[in-house]
Formats: C-alpha cells, sequence, structure tokens
C-alpha cells in the first residue's frame, strides 16, 4: 500500500510547492500604499494539495505504464471500444444520433432564450472547429493564426454591409470566398515552410490582420468597432428579438449539418486522402504523385471558408464587432478544440467544442478559475489521453474471411 | 538625414534587441535539444519579473540600499525562475517526450495560460508599478542624453550573459552534453550522458536568462502586469525564429534584426504598426530563407 518510500516522496514535492509558492501565493504587496499583505494559510493549502496530489500524479503514471506503452491505458481502450462499437454498428449508432438530433431540435422550445444564445455560440465553434481539423488535423499544418480568417469573414460581412447594404445570404458565400482568398493568400508565402516555422508565421498572420483592424481607423473603424450589424432575415419577415434568436440557432445548426456533410466527403474523396497522406509522410507523398502546393493550398483555403462563414454568423449573432474579439486566445481556443476533441475526428471536434464552450458558461459560479482549470485541463489530457476525447479511428482493411471495412 | 535621431533610433533598437535575446536564448536552446516551442517560457519570464517586483518591496519597506535590494531581487528572481522552469518541465514536457509533436506544444500552451491565471489570481490583474532598480550614474550624466544609465546597464549585462553562455556551451562538460543531445539524444544516451539531466539543466539555464530579462525590462519600463510574459515571449519567438531556430547565434541577430527593425519602423514610419513590422519582416525573411537568417536548411533523410 503507502510505503514510507511514497510518504518521503510526496513529502518532499509538498515542500517544494510550498518553497515554488512562497513569493506569488503567500505575499501581496501593494506598491502604492506600501503595505504587505502576508498570507500564510495559502502556504498550508499548497502543502496540503501538493501533498495529495502528488500520490494521485504517480498513481496515473503507474496506471498508465503498467498497460505497456502509449495507446494501451486501460481506461482509453475501454472508451474507444465504446465509442468504436457505437459508430461501427448502425443499429445503435442511428438511434444515438437521431436521439441527439432530436434534443437539438427541440433545445430552443425547452430552454431559455439565454440558453439558446450559447447554444449558437457553441455551434460556430463546431463550425470553426471542423474548418481548422481539416488545416490541423486532416493536412496536418499547425495554423495558430486561423481567427485571422474568422475576422476577415466577420469584417467583410459588417463593412459590405455598412458600405453597400449587402444582406446576410449575399455576405455569406461572399465571405467564405473572400476569407478563402486569404487562405491562399497566406497559404502560398508559406509553402516552404515546414512545423514550427509555419506555426509562427500562422500566428503572426493572425496578429498582423487584427492590429490592421485596430489601426487603420478609416477602413475598418477601429478599435470602436461597428455596431448596427443587421440580424439575418427570412423573406422579408419581421421577427422579434427572440424570433431572431431562435431563427439564428435552427440557422446555425444546418450550417453545422452541411459542414459536417461536407468536411466527410472531403475527408474521404481523393483530396481528403491526399492531406491525410500529406501529414504522414511529406516527401513519400510527393513520391506518390500528389502535388503539395496544390494540396496545401486547398486545405488552407477550404479551413479558411468555414472560418468566413462561422464569422458572418457571429457577426450577425452579436450585432456588433470590434478587433477584440479576435485576439490570439480565440486562435488556441479553437485549436484546442480540435485537439482536445480528437484530432481528425469530427465526432471528437464536434464534443470538443460543446464542452469547451459550454462548460465555462455553466460553470460561471467557478468563472475566475476557469481559465486556471483550462490549462490544467490541457496538460492533464495531453499527458493521459494523447488522442482527445474521442480520438480518430484509422481506416483499417481486414481481411476475415470476406472482407469488411471498418470505418 | 538626421543622426543625432538616427544614432537614437539605433540605440534604441540594440537596447529593445539585446532584452529580446534574453529571452530568445531560453526558446532556442530549448528547441534546439527538444525541439518544442515552450510557450511557457514567456511566462516564466513574468514571473521573473513579479518575485524581483515582491522581493524588491520587501526589502525596501526593510530599508535596505538600492543596490542591495538590486542584488537581492535579481537573485531571487533567477532562483524562482529555475525554479519554475525546472518544475514546469518536470510535470508538463517530460512525460511527453516520445508522444507527437503537436501534444507537447498544447501542453506548453495549457501551462502557459496556468502560469498566467495562476499569477493573475494570487497576484492582481492591475498594473504594478516596477521600482526603478538601476540606479542613474553621476559619472554617465553627460552622456545621459543619447543612451540613459539604465539602457547602458541592460546592454552590459546582455553582454556578459552572453560570453558567459558562450563560454559554458563551448567550453564546459556540461556544454559539450548539450550540444550532444541536441545533435542526437540517442547516441548522446549511449555515450554515457544522462539525457533527462542535460535537459533539465538547459531549462534551468533558459529560466535564468529570461529572468535576468525579465528584472531589467520591467524595471526599464516601469510597470507589470500578469500578461506581458505572453507578448514578450511571442515577440522572442519570432526573434529567434528569424535567426534560426535552435542556433544560438542566430537568437542574438535574430533579436537585434528584429529590435531594430521595430525601432527604424516606429521611428521613421507609424508607431502604430510596430508589430505589424515586426511580423511582415518576419515573413519576408522566411520566405527567402525558409530556415532562419542563420538557420542551416538540412536536407530531408528518407
Amino acid at each position: 500500500m503507502v510505503s514510507l518510500e511514497e510518504i518521503k516522496k510526496s513529502l518532499l514535492t509538498c515542500i517544494w510547492f510550498m518553497f515554488l509558492t512562497f513569493p506569488i501565493m503567500v505575499i501581496r504587496v501593494n506598491t502604492v500604499q506600501k503595505v504587505i499583505e502576508w498570507r500564510w494559510i495559502n502556504m498550508l493549502l499548497v502543502g496540503v494539495a501538493g501533498f495529495i496530489l502528488s500520490f494521485f500524479w504517480r498513481n496515473l503514471f503507474r496506471e498508465k505504464g503498467k498497460t505497456g506503452t502509449e495507446k494501451q491505458s486501460p481506461a482509453k481502450t475501454d472508451n474507444i471500444s465504446i465509442f468504436q462499437k457505437i459508430r461501427e454498428d448502425r443499429k445503435r449508432f442511428l438511434p444515438v444520433v437521431a436521439l441527439f438530433g432530436c434534443f437539438m431540435i427541440a433545445f430552443p422550445l425547452v430552454f431559455s432564450l439565454y440558453q439558446t444564445n450559447i447554444m449558437t455560440t457553441a455551434l460556430i465553434y463546431v463550425m470553426l472547429g471542423l474548418g481548422l481539423n481539416i488545416v490541423v488535423g486532416l493536412a496536418g499544418l499547425l495554423d495558430l493564426g486561423y481567427v485571422a480568417f474568422y475576422a476577415v469573414g466577420a469584417y467583410s460581412y459588417a463593412l459590405l454591409n455598412h458600405h453597400f447594404g449587402i444582406g446576410f445570404w449575399t455576405a455569406l458565400p461572399l465571405s467564405g470566398l473572400l476569407s478563402a482568398l486569404f487562405g491562399i493568400l497566406l497559404g502560398y508565402p508559406v509553402l516552404r515552410l515546414r512545423g514550427d516555422y509555419l506555426a509562427i508565421v500562422t500566428l503572426g498572420f493572425g496578429e498582423i490582420i487584427r492590429l490592421i483592424l485596430e489601426n487603420w481607423n478609416e477602413f475598418s473603424f477601429g478599435p470602436s468597432g461597428i455596431a448596427n450589424i443587421p440580424r439575418p432575415g427570412f423573406f422579408g419577415m419581421e421577427m422579434s428579438l427572440k424570433g431572431h434568436t431562435i431563427y439564428l440557432y435552427y440557422l446555425m445548426i444546418l450550417l453545422v449539418l452541411f459542414t459536417i456533410f461536407v468536411v466527410n466527403r472531403l475527408q474521404n474523396s481523393r483530396i481528403g486522402r491526399a492531406w491525410i497522406a500529406l501529414r504522414e509522410d511529406e516527401i513519400a507523398c510527393q513520391a506518390m504523385g500528389i502535388d503539395k502546393a496544390r494540396t496545401k493550398l486547398t486545405a488552407f483555403a477550404l479551413g479558411a471558408t468555414w472560418a468566413g462563414m462561422g464569422g458572418v454568423v457571429f457577426a450577425a449573432k452579436t450585432t456588433f464587432i470590434n478587433p477584440a474579439s479576435f485576439t490570439i486566445w480565440e486562435s488556441i481556443i479553437i485549436l484546442c478544440i480540435v485537439v482536445l476533441g480528437g484530432m481528425g475526428s469530427i465526432i471528437g471536434v464536434i464534443s470538443g467544442a460543446m464542452i469547451l464552450i459550454l462548460l465555462p458558461e455553466y460553470l460561471r459560479a467557478f468563472s475566475e478559475y476557469r481559465m486556471l482549470i483550462f490549462g490544467i485541463v490541457l496538460v492533464v489530457m495531453m499527458i493521459f489521453r494523447p488522442g482527445g476525447i474521442i480520438p480518430d479511428i484509422r481506416r483499417v482493411y481486414k481481411y476475415k474471411g470476406k472482407e469488411t471495412r471498418m470505418i | 538625414m538626421d543622426w543625432e535621431y538616427f544614432l537614437e533610433l539605433f540605440l534604441g533598437g540594440l537596447t529593445r534587441g539585446s532584452i529580446y535575446a534574453l529571452i530568445a536564448l531560453g526558446y532556442t536552446m530549448v528547441y534546439g535539444i527538444i525541439e518544442l516551442i515552450n510557450f511557457a517560457h514567456g511566462e516564466i519570464y513574468m514571473i521573473g519579473a513579479f518575485t524581483a517586483l515582491i522581493v524588491a518591496t520587501v526589502l525596501s519597506m526593510l530599508g535596505l540600499n538600492q543596490v542591495a535590494i538590486l542584488i537581492c531581487a535579481a537573485v531571487a528572481a533567477v532562483v524562482y525562475s529555475c525554479a519554475y522552469g525546472f518544475t514546469v518541465e518536470k510535470l508538463a514536457y517530460k512525460p511527453l517526450r516520445k508522444a507527437p509533436r503537436l501534444s507537447a506544444l498544447i501542453s506548453a500552451i495549457g501551462m502557459s495560460m496556468f502560469l498566467q491565471n495562476y499569477v493573475l489570481l494570487a497576484q492582481t490583474s492591475d498594473f504594478l508599478p516596477f521600482p526603478s532598480l538601476i540606479p542613474d550614474f553621476e559619472f554617465w550624466e553627460p552622456y545621459a542624453h543619447i543612451i540613459s544609465s539604465q539602457e547602458l546597464v541592460i546592454l552590459i549585462t546582455t553582454f556578459v550573459v552572453m560570453i558567459l553562455l558562450t563560454i559554458l556551451i563551448k567550453f564546459t562538460r556540461i556544454g559539450k552534453a548539450m550540444r550532444a543531445t541536441a545533435q542526437d539524444k540517442v547516441m548522446a544516451a549511449l555515450v554515457g550522458i544522462d539525457v533527462n539531466q542535460v535537459i533539465s539543466v538547459t531549462f534551468i539555464v533558459g529560466s535564468a536568462t529570461a529572468a535576468i530579462g525579465g528584472v531589467l525590462i520591467a524595471s526599464h519600463i516601469g510597470q507589470i502586469n500578469f500578461y506581458i510574459g505572453f507578448i514578450a515571449g511571442i515577440k522572442a519567438f519570432v526573434a529567434a525564429v528569424l535567426g534560426g531556430i535552435g542556433s544560438i547565434p542566430g537568437a542574438v541577430l535574430g533579436s537585434l534584426v528584429l529590435g531594430w527593425t521595430e525601432s527604424f519602423f516606429t521611428g521613421y514610419i507609424s508607431s502604430d504598426y510596430e508589430d505589424v513590422f515586426a511580423f511582415m519582416f518576419l515573413v519576408f525573411i522566411l520566405i527567402f530563407r525558409p530556415a532562419g537568417i542563420l538557420g542551416r536548411s538540412d536536407t530531408q533523410k528518407v
């Protein structure tokens, strides 16, 4: 059981953390009034927490190590098999989807307007996540500036509407196209870059777009943003605020369904397989006759399109946008949705978006701590469950007497 | 051409660049060894600055003289930054050594978020005024209009740190082990190098330089908050990439180039677009030299 050795280890950890958190947690200085506040109770808390958590931490590692290397931790295989079973078996898969669909359709009728609004936001993130999934999950290009395309979409709707009075329905495809164009614009110079260089350039690109929007007052109205963006219309029908919210919710459901359909088809298409091949091995992929430049550019362009459309919906939903909504943290949250949910897996990305967006909304009580917890969750998830919540299941072709295909 | 203005911008860029260099070194050293963008590195720098602020305030209330405060605060900042760097590596990166690169990156982002919010909650979200720890030298008075004594201290400190670091890496045993590990981890382990220890030392050295940078820049600018680490971290990372990530002279060169670019662009064109210029310049350089200015673009083995 708990040996002396274990206790000694934990005690050391506890002392180490007490030392580590001493200046930041215990002392608080007020430089203006020259007062020092000593909070010794925090030290005690850190000590106790460190002592207990270190047991858990080591235990988790032992569990992970016991079942062999990386991919065979017990919890994981169980979970995969549950989802796998559900996904494999149409008889079980369809009812689950139908049930979920019914829930989503009934949602605005059952819950309040506030809840519906939050759900619409979550759906926007589902769309963004699925878009980024093309770039990161399928093509394996690490994009830290995805929010730039989101901003391009939102601003192109807002500006087109402001100057030319273009409506939501015209703006939606137009913004998608414009974002795709920006995607190619970004993609072109970075074709030669790999891995981390790509990450930093995309990050820079995101910041460039945001800073231009912030500083170019004549063009984008600067940090004060653009207000009075119209909500989408429905054949010129007059709608109350409630009607608008619910309408936007259903609209978003349709858009997400459309996204899922397209991404799913793309994934199994020639270009989708080219992306996956590119992710696995660039050189081998080129040797097989895949045009690297074109494949990468389509990934960027298609990923950006969804971000652009998401941006339009976002602008229409909030009716007000400013550059503060498009910071790098937004990109990082979308990336976390993809990675936490499970890269390359559509169901994974959907659940990732739902968890990451809805959970903080309902944990308002802990709102101060939510980013803190979020950070810890990211680290712990990556260590103990690197594939995400619902990992992508690779296509396997098995021969068992007669050929069966598992997806 | 106004030479005095030019000189002012040149020296301003040099100061700025040398501070970026102190932070960029940590990025580039870590990247050179474990190929990870250590997103939490900026936070280590921020924690260094906070520790220095806390220690300095406490000591100044005890009534120590300025030089003693400066030394104590700097030492405390270095010690704590090293401790945090070491712990972060052990908790968040070590278990992910064999995992895909993206997992480690996400873990680093998580760590960065955690540390930011940890300082935010335990301290404050407001800007705190940072005491000016570096004294104004009297003998420097005649030249102070060109470069202030604070900037002079920054330049000299950076220079000394660079030289010490070069000695550490070129001529010591651990430096040799670091270079070997960076080249090939498995081979290094085979000839008896304790790879885990080398990685820990790398994190500690990187954190120490970041802490020195933190104390210097905080007392130069005069205020800090929990968010400074993120912005400085991104800039320093841009500098490291610009110079060719993984290469130590590259990090220094990249930082200086970045410092000058920002300084001259803001001085001659517009201060609104400072960061835009920095990033555009980065993209521009990377188009022509995809591995950075001094980076070797090694041929891919199949």
